[in-house]
Parts: C-alpha cells; sequence; structure tokens
C-alpha cells in the first residue's frame, strides 16, 4: 500500500502535531509519502521529513497554494493520485475543504474523520456526534480519508527522509484570497494542547471569560468554549469544542458552566482527566467528569486559579 | 438568478440516539426526523438573497425517501418558492452517501441551472461534511465552506469561513457551491398562514433512475456500534479538595 498524507501547512510552518498523529494513522496502512503544499514550503517540508517513518517528501510550491484554496490544491493533489493506494490528511478544516473535492474528482467516497485504522480498506468513524462508532469498508481503488487527529498518538521525530520539489499545476482561477483575520495568541492550540479550560452559557458574558481565560493562562492551557456560549456571542468560534467544532483530547479539561449537552461531549470525552465546575448538580457533564464540583463558578473559578501554583 | 438549496431529513438534534443491539445501525423507527439544522440556515440565507431582490427564485431539493417531502415542505413553509423531491430509497435507515447525492444534485443543477448552491456544512448524522465540496468538484464551480459571512456581488461572492484559528475571507466566481456555518444567520420559524400555503406550492418528484445516477454505496457498512463508555468520576466538596484530586492523579 503506498500512502500520500498531506501534511498540515500554515503560513509555510508544518503543524507538526497534527501531521504527526495523521501520520501515525497512515503508516499503519502502508508506506508514506508527505506531500507539503504552500506558497513556500521548503521549511514545512524539511519538518515534515525528520519525522519517523515517512519515506519521502514532496514540496510543491505556488502562490496559488498560499492559503488553502481547495479548487488548485484539489487539482495538484488528484494528479499525483495514481502513484496511490491512499490520500489522507489530518483533519483540520484545511482538509475538510479540500479532501472531499479530491474524492469526487477521482469518483470515490471519502471517509471522514477516521479514529482507527482496522485495515487497508476497513475503517472507524464516529457518527451522531460520536453517539455511534460505524465500521466502513471501502470498495473504492483510492481511499480517501481525514484522520482525527485526537485518537492517534504523534510519530516520533526521529527520521530523515528525502525530499523532492514537484511542480504546480495550473491555478484554476475558480477563488481568491482577500484576508485572514487570525486572533494572535501566546497560548496552545486547541487541538494539541496538554489543557484545555472551556466555557460555556453559564459565564455569562465575553467580559466574565476573562476569568476562563485566567485560569487557562495559569494552567498554560488553551481555551474552548462549548457552542452555546459561542452563539452567544461570548467566545469566538474557532474556539468552539464539539460535534461542529473543534475535537480534543487533551491531558485535562475543565469544563466551566457547561451543561453538557451530546454535541459538546462529542468534541472532548476523549480527553484523559476531565473536571467539571457547574452550579447545577443534575448537569450531564457531571455524568462524564472525573472529579465534579458543584458551585458557583464566578467564586470557584478565581480560586482555583490562586491555589493553583 | 435561482437558488438551489439541498436540504437532508434527519434525526432530529434533541432526539437521544439508539444503537440497535444487532449493531445493523442507529434505530430510526418511530423517532423524530427533522430537517438538519445547518440545512435551515442555508435555506434561511437563500429566502433572504430573494428578499433582497438578488434571486429570483428558492428551489429546495431533498433526496433520500419518500418521507423526506415533509422536509420539503418546511423549507416551502419557510418560504422557498418550489421543491424537488429525489426517491433514491424506500428504507429510512439507507444513508444516500455524500457522493451519490453529489450526482443527483449535479443532474438537478443540469437541469435548473441555478446560480448558487446554498447548503449545510455538515449533516448532523452522518458528520460526513463532504456534500457540498464533492458537489462542486462535479459541476467544476468554485468553493466555499464553513461559511459565516455571504454577500453576492455580480459575477462572484464574497464570503467569509470559519477556519481553525479564526477567519478567512475569499472571493470565489459564480456560479459557486457554498455550504453554511452556524453563525451565518438565526434561521425563522414558519408562520401558520405560510405553512398552509406551503401546502399548494408546487412539489415535483422523481427518482434517481430518472436522473441516471447509480447510488450504489461505496462505504459497505460492516457494524454500528456503541461508544466506550466513560465512567462517572466523583464529586468533590470544594476548591481544595479538587486541586488536592487533580495533584493526586499528576493532572497538574
Amino acid at each position: 500500500m503506498a500512502v500520500l498524507l498531506i501534511a498540515e501547512v500554515n503560513g509555510g510552518t508544518l503543524s507538526v502535531d497534527s501531521t504527526a498523529k495523521a501520520l501515525t494513522a497512515a503508516k499503519q496502512i502502508g508506506e508514506v509519502t508527505v506531500l507539503c503544499v504552500g506558497s513556500g514550503c521548503t521549511d514545512a517540508a524539511q519538518a515534515a521529513a525528520k519525522l519517523e517513518g515517512v519515506s519521502k517528501v514532496l514540496c510543491a510550491q505556488s502562490d496559488a497554494y498560499g492559503h488553502d484554496l481547495a479548487e488548485p490544491i484539489a487539482d495538484l493533489i488528484v494528479s499525483l493520485s495514481s502513484n496511490y493506494t491512499h490520500i489522507v490528511a489530518p483533519s483540520t478544516s484545511a482538509s475538510k475543504n479540500i479532501l472531499p473535492r479530491v474524492a469526487a474528482l477521482l469518483d470515490v467516497m471519502i471517509i471522514s474523520e477516521v479514529t482507527a485504522v482496522i485495515d487497508a480498506d476497513t475503517f472507524e468513524r464516529p457518527i451522531y456526534a460520536g453517539n455511534a462508532i460505524q465500521t466502513v469498508k471501502s470498495s473504492d481503488q483510492i481511499k480517501v480519508a481525514t484522520i482525527r487527529t485526537s485518537t492517534f498518538e504523534a510519530s516520533n521525530e526521529a527520521g530523515m527522509a528525502e525530499v523532492a520539489s514537484i511542480d504546480a499545476c495550473a491555478d484554476p482561477g475558480l477563488s481568491e484570497w482577500v484576508e485572514d483575520k487570525v486572533a494572535a495568541s501566546d497560548r496552545p492550540e486547541l487541538t494539541s494542547a496538554g489543557i484545555v479550560v472551556s466555557g460555556g452559557r453559564g459565564v455569562g458574558s465575553e467580559d466574565d471569560f476573562k476569568i476562563i481565560e485566567g485560569l487557562a493562562d495559569k494552567l498554560g492551557a488553551a481555551v474552548g468554549a462549548s457552542r452555546a456560549a459561542v452563539d452567544s456571542g461570548y467566545a469566538p468560534n474557532d474556539w468552539q469544542v464539539g460535534q461542529t467544532g473543534k475535537v480534543v483530547a487533551p491531558d485535562l479539561y475543565v469544563a466551566v458552566g457547561i451543561s453538557g449537552a451530546i454535541q459538546h461531549l462529542a468534541g472532548m470525552k476523549d480527553s484523559k482527566v476531565i473536571v467539571a465546575i457547574n452550579k447545577d448538580e443534575e448537569a450531564p457533564i457531571f455524568q462524564v467528569a472525573d472529579f465534579g464540583l458543584v458551585a458557583d463558578l464566578f467564586d470557584a473559578v478565581p480560586k482555583l486559579t490562586d491555589q493553583i501554583a | 438568478m435561482k437558488v438551489l438549496v439541498p436540504v437532508k431529513r434527519v434525526i432530529d438534534y434533541n432526539v437521544k440516539v439508539r444503537v440497535k443491539a444487532d449493531g445493523s445501525g442507529v434505530d430510526l423507527a418511530n423517532v423524530k426526523m427533522s430537517m438538519n439544522p445547518f440545512d435551515e440556515i442555508a435555506v434561511e440565507q437563500a429566502i433572504r438573497l430573494k428578499e433582497a431582490g438578488q434571486a429570483d427564485e428558492v428551489i429546495a431539493v431533498s433526496i433520500g425517501v419518500k418521507q423526506n417531502q415533509e422536509t420539503l415542505r418546511t423549507a416551502l413553509a419557510m418560504g422557498a418558492d418550489r421543491a424537488i423531491l429525489v426517491v433514491a430509497t424506500e428504507d429510512v435507515h439507507t444513508d444516500i452517501e455524500p457522493l451519490a447525492v453529489a450526482k443527483i444534485l449535479k443532474a438537478v443543477i443540469d437541469e435548473e441551472k441555478p446560480g448558487i448552491v446554498l447548503a449545510g456544512k455538515q449533516a448532523i448524522d452522518n458528520d460526513m461534511n463532504a456534500t457540498g465540496q464533492m458537489l462542486a468538484a462535479l459541476t467544476g464551480w468554485s468553493q466555499a465552506t464553513f461559511v459565516s459571512e455571504l454577500s453576492v456581488e455580480g459575477n462572484s461572492a464574497v464570503v467569509t469561513r470559519e477556519v481553525d484559528g479564526g477567519l478567512q475571507t475569499i472571493k470565489v466566481t459564480m456560479p459557486t457551491i457554498v455550504t453554511v456555518d452556524l453563525r451565518l444567520n438565526e434561521p425563522r420559524y414558519a408562520s401558520l398562514p405560510n405553512i398552509m400555503k406551503a401546502k399548494k406550492k408546487p412539489l415535483d418528484e422523481k427518482s434517481a433512475e430518472d436522473l441516471g445516477v447509480d447510488v450504489t454505496p461505496r462505504l459497505k457498512i460492516e457494524s454500528t456500534g456503541e461508544p466506550e463508555a466513560r465512567l462517572a468520576g466523583i464529586k468533590v466538596g470544594s476548591v481544595e479538595e479538587l486541586v488536592e484530586k487533580l495533584k493526586e492523579v499528576g493532572a497538574v
């Protein structure tokens, strides 16, 4: 089996964590070639070459590839597809945009959010916000899949694979980038953070979200939010944890003022240790929490922030 | 300009999903079904385009079982002008794969020639997040996924997309396929008079065969199981006790 793993490259830098986790899944299938795509991605390609188990790195550079636009990148991946049995990528907003397009161009189904590789044709994936796990066997010639990174350990950096530059494809010119609004933050990235502190509707306002951020900063944690908090405008959407947001599995997840709707649990229930702070002792979040504290969050969170060394 | 809005009939988002004991799937018999929540947002946006004078007609399409008529009537009651039902299976438990759905929608597009397709970004049953992207591939059109702002300006549309880390704004060439995210709008409720009116709006019925699309699945579902249950932990009495417990397990 020959697997083409599409690396996650942001602004020319390899997202090591998500790529290394998807690599672990890819290695269970066969020999892995990594594709780095960007307006400049030689650094990302060098970083990918160091990941253990990578046999080769392809680097495709073009201005058309600088902003994760689906149409030119899908065309590039399709042009390479005849050499591979599998095309996979860590499940990110970029790959979720691009890979289904690739699959349809190849007339194959996409296998989204793979959580386990059973064999080269058979995969597990969650459905219904993780309330059921489906095992699917693909009959397609080429398997195109996104890998849910939270369920795979990251591969080590112990390799030195060969890096080859490849030509870019013609840009179909269907869309153009205008601007990015990316919040600059010193906090760890949500999907790869070791600790995540999330706030829900119970936090009550955008201003009061600062106490969630205060606890997060004390713990060196990323900040998350429930869909209810995002819908209410307390937190930006890129903080959203859940079925329609990000899926996280940190060592410690602290849920503050979050009731624990099914769609939120779908995004965090694989965390190693879950702490819930909620004043409603009947809140469903307590059913998945290792440690539950029934308390007013405005009282408990500042105390907790103080008491953590 | 015509707007095409695909809508899916899914288990209502408030219903607790039950996995069948024999591993054959999720129990959908006698369960409340509703329009996929993201598709409601797409219908709303289509109606707003029409209200703003940017679209002439809103066509809702649903693919699946005959009962999808109800979902289409909901779209019509919200304000869609007419509906097309493509019957692709008789069994409510058969989920038509995004690739087959995209092929059917492509066939509908060839007939209707819309200027824009507004679709939900993801169905809350199979969580595939694929139909819009696949349809864009099959039509060769531009795609704008996970959209939280949309403005149509002549031959192009400027969209803001929800991406990891923030927002991205891109300009796409029309015709285009847009998949909508939560924050695009707040869908309206259908009023009673509009529900009554919707019963008289045209609803065409076709089959997948009529459109020449083979809906045989590419992914064979071997089994469907319950996720591993997480054991409930303990309640602690105070912040002090919580900190102590977290130290014990090495979490802080």
